[in-house]
């Protein structure tokens, strides 16, 4: 992963909409503690609204914890969340995704046996609330076909809505994951390293796709691919062993000796 | 599993979206049901009847399992209690016997609420082992309560009168009734399986986290298939009291939890018709090798290893794969 620090402010903010400065996600004092074992120690951490966030670091630097506490699906040992101004810290999963806070996941998380047609209709059907009608035909969900086929020609997968979820190729999975997230038009989306596994062709699709949805969004994503942080993100958050190295736009973090430190090791530096 | 190589052989489905039932599930209802209709003729109705509620039985396990993606390994409990129940109030108090299933099902339904929402926060095995320990609870219950006749069970329950009108003395009679009670029991399950409820039930099976981040509670969708599981599986259990005439310490004993576990996996989880088959395959062993006496047991579970080294998806399952169409 080291070489493709060189590249320098090569970063890009012509698709975010607002640099005002506001904030959509706050975390304070975040920390994640294993039975004595520090993952995650006193991050502070603010994303912008309209921007593009990534947060980078290491192997065992702590960043699928961090993404993890701040889509819920760990609860933090100290610290607190504010999502919107409102305080999130001790909401459920399902609930902070109803707030607009929808996250990706890391292996793709398609539901493979279900069409992909009806992998989006999966998240449009949210809209029908809480819905328990099992006495009710199926026929009722085909109000949300002609949305979920809109969703799937704007990831391209037209010619796959029928196709099972889980027979398509990799790229496909992850381009369909994301249309089954717009569907829920999130006000905010959080991504776990979204090119994992990819192939080069797959990440050119999927950048442009997320600098597509990003224009009146905002995103967080954790990324190992620095060469994709560095042209989709307008800020970026590196963490090493639990905690925050440095913070800026990529041309201000890549030259930070500590960053290129942890990332080379001194010897190099 | 598929990667970007493997692109050639893409299964399309015949249903994109969904329009209600297909046609070939349309048929092998119909098919099922004259069957139904005329199999007394040929074979005897009693013997019938056992598999039709086992079939159902099975079906409302699969709910549980094919469809909601959890593994209960104490389904013995409703299907008994609900059989113990029907056949108390038909004969302690003398209840018609479409009111004394109504009975057994509800029953069964409180139950599984009761249990399902204890079991639902445990996954996997957990969750298997804890739906397990109460069916034993139920089991111990059974054996000690004063209602349930202990060792010797409920006998000699009466068939009594449909609505207070019909006899249910007749075979023939009785026979009618119990598939007219199934059929319906399956087109529910159907019909649950192939609803909006149904579609969340797949997603929270396919890939539960995923269900969460779309803003779905998911225990709630999972209470509610273990309430429905129960209450269906509380159908055919209270069914076949009214049908022997008898509950006993068999449709409760940890033993039923696994052969209903067996049926399933042998027609096909999570297909709709495999668990039926399943269930006839079983129910006509044990029925016509019974003469073999233990051999039936030893028979039993060298198909459960046949089928799981060799056909994972059931026989049903399989031939779905073959024809590429879902069953």
């Amino acid at each position: 992963m080291a070489p493709a620090i060189a590249i320098g402010s090569a970063f890009d903010n012509g698709h975010s909409v607002s640099m005002s400065g506001d904030t959509i996600l706050e975390a304070s004092g975040l920390t994640k503690e294993f039975k004595g074992f520090v993952a995650v120690s006193n991050v502070d951490l603010k994303v912008r609204r309209g921007s593009i966030h990534a947060l980078i670091g290491p192997n065992g630097a702590g960043k699928t914890t961090c993404f993890n506490l701040l889509t819920k699906f760990l609860q933090p040992t100290r610290g607190s969340i504010h999502y919107n101004g409102q305080d999130i810290t001790a909401m459920q999963p399902a609930d902070i995704a109803r707030l607009g806070l929808v996250r990706s996941f890391q292996i793709s998380a398609v539901f493979p046996k279900m069409t992909a047609l009806e992998n989006v209709r999966i998240a449009l059907q949210r809209r029908r609330g809480d819905s328990f009608d099992f006495w009710r035909s199926e026929r009722a969900l085909t109000e949300f076909d002609d949305e979920a086929l809109a969703l799937l020609a704007d990831v391209g997968l037209t010619e796959f809505s029928a196709t099972l979820a889980g027979e398509l190729p990799y790229g496909r999975k992850r381009a369909l994951e994301i249309a089954t997230t717009l569907a829920l038009n999130p006000e905010m989306l959080l991504l776990d390293e979204p090119m994992a596994g990819m192939t080069q062709q797959d990440i050119d699709r999927i950048s442009a796709l997320i600098r597509r949805i990003a224009a009146n969004r905002t995103i967080f994503m954790v990324e190992h691919n620095l060469s994709v942080v560095a042209s989709l993100s307008d800020r970026i958050t590196v963490l090493a062993r639990g905690e925050v190295l440095a913070e800026g736009d990529y041309a201000t973090v890549s030259k930070d000796p500590r960053v290129v430190e942890a990332y080379i090791g001194a010897g190099h530096a | 599993m598929a990667t970007d190589s493997e692109m050639i052989d893409v299964v399309q489905v015949d249903r994109p979206g969904a329009i209600g039932m297909p046609m070939l599930h349309k048929a092998i209802f119909i098919g099922l049901l004259l069957l139904g209709l005329v199999a007394p003729f040929m074979l005897y109705p009693i013997f019938l009847m056992k598999v039709m509620c086992f079939a159902l039985f099975a079906c409302a396990f699969n709910l549980l399992l094919g469809f909601g993606g959890l593994l209960s390994f104490g389904h013995a409990a409703y299907f008994g209690s609900a059989s113990y129940i029907s056949a108390y109030t038909a004969k302690a108090w003398g209840f018609t016997p479409e009111l004394a299933i109504l009975c057994g099902t509800g029953a069964a339904a409180i139950l599984g609420l009761a249990i399902g929402s204890l079991a639902i926060r445990r996954q996997g095995i957990y969750f298997a082992m804890v739906t397990l320990a109460f069916a034993q609870m139920v089991f111990f219950f059974s054996l000690q309560a004063p209602f349930t006749g202990g060792e010797d069970g409920i006998q000699s329950v009466p068939r009594g009168y449909l609505l207070g009108l019909i006899s249910m003395a007749p075979d023939r009679n009785l026979y009618y009734f119990v598939l007219g009670v199934v059929f319906v029991g399956l087109l529910v399950i159907y019909r649950i399986i192939h609803s909006p409820f149904g579609q969340v039930l797949k997603g929270i099976r396919d890939n539960e986290a995923r269900m969460v981040s779309l803003g779905y509670r998911t225990s709630r969708y999972k209470l509610a298939v273990f309430v429905l599981s129960a209450a269906l599986a509380g159908l055919a259990g209270a069914t076949k009291a009214i049908v022997f005439q008898l509950a006993s310490l068999t449709d409760v004993y940890w033993t039923m939890s696994g052969e209903v576990v067996l049926m399933t996996l042998l027609g096909g989880m999570g297909t709709v018709f495999g668990p039926i088959l399943g269930a006839a395959v079983i129910v006509t062993m044990q029925n016509y090798l019974a003469t073999f006496g233990d051999w039936v047991t030893i028979g039993q579970g060298i198909i459960f290893v046949v089928a799981v080294m060799l056909f994972r998806e059931g026989i049903v399952g399989v031939i779905a794969r073959i024809i590429r169409r879902p069953l």
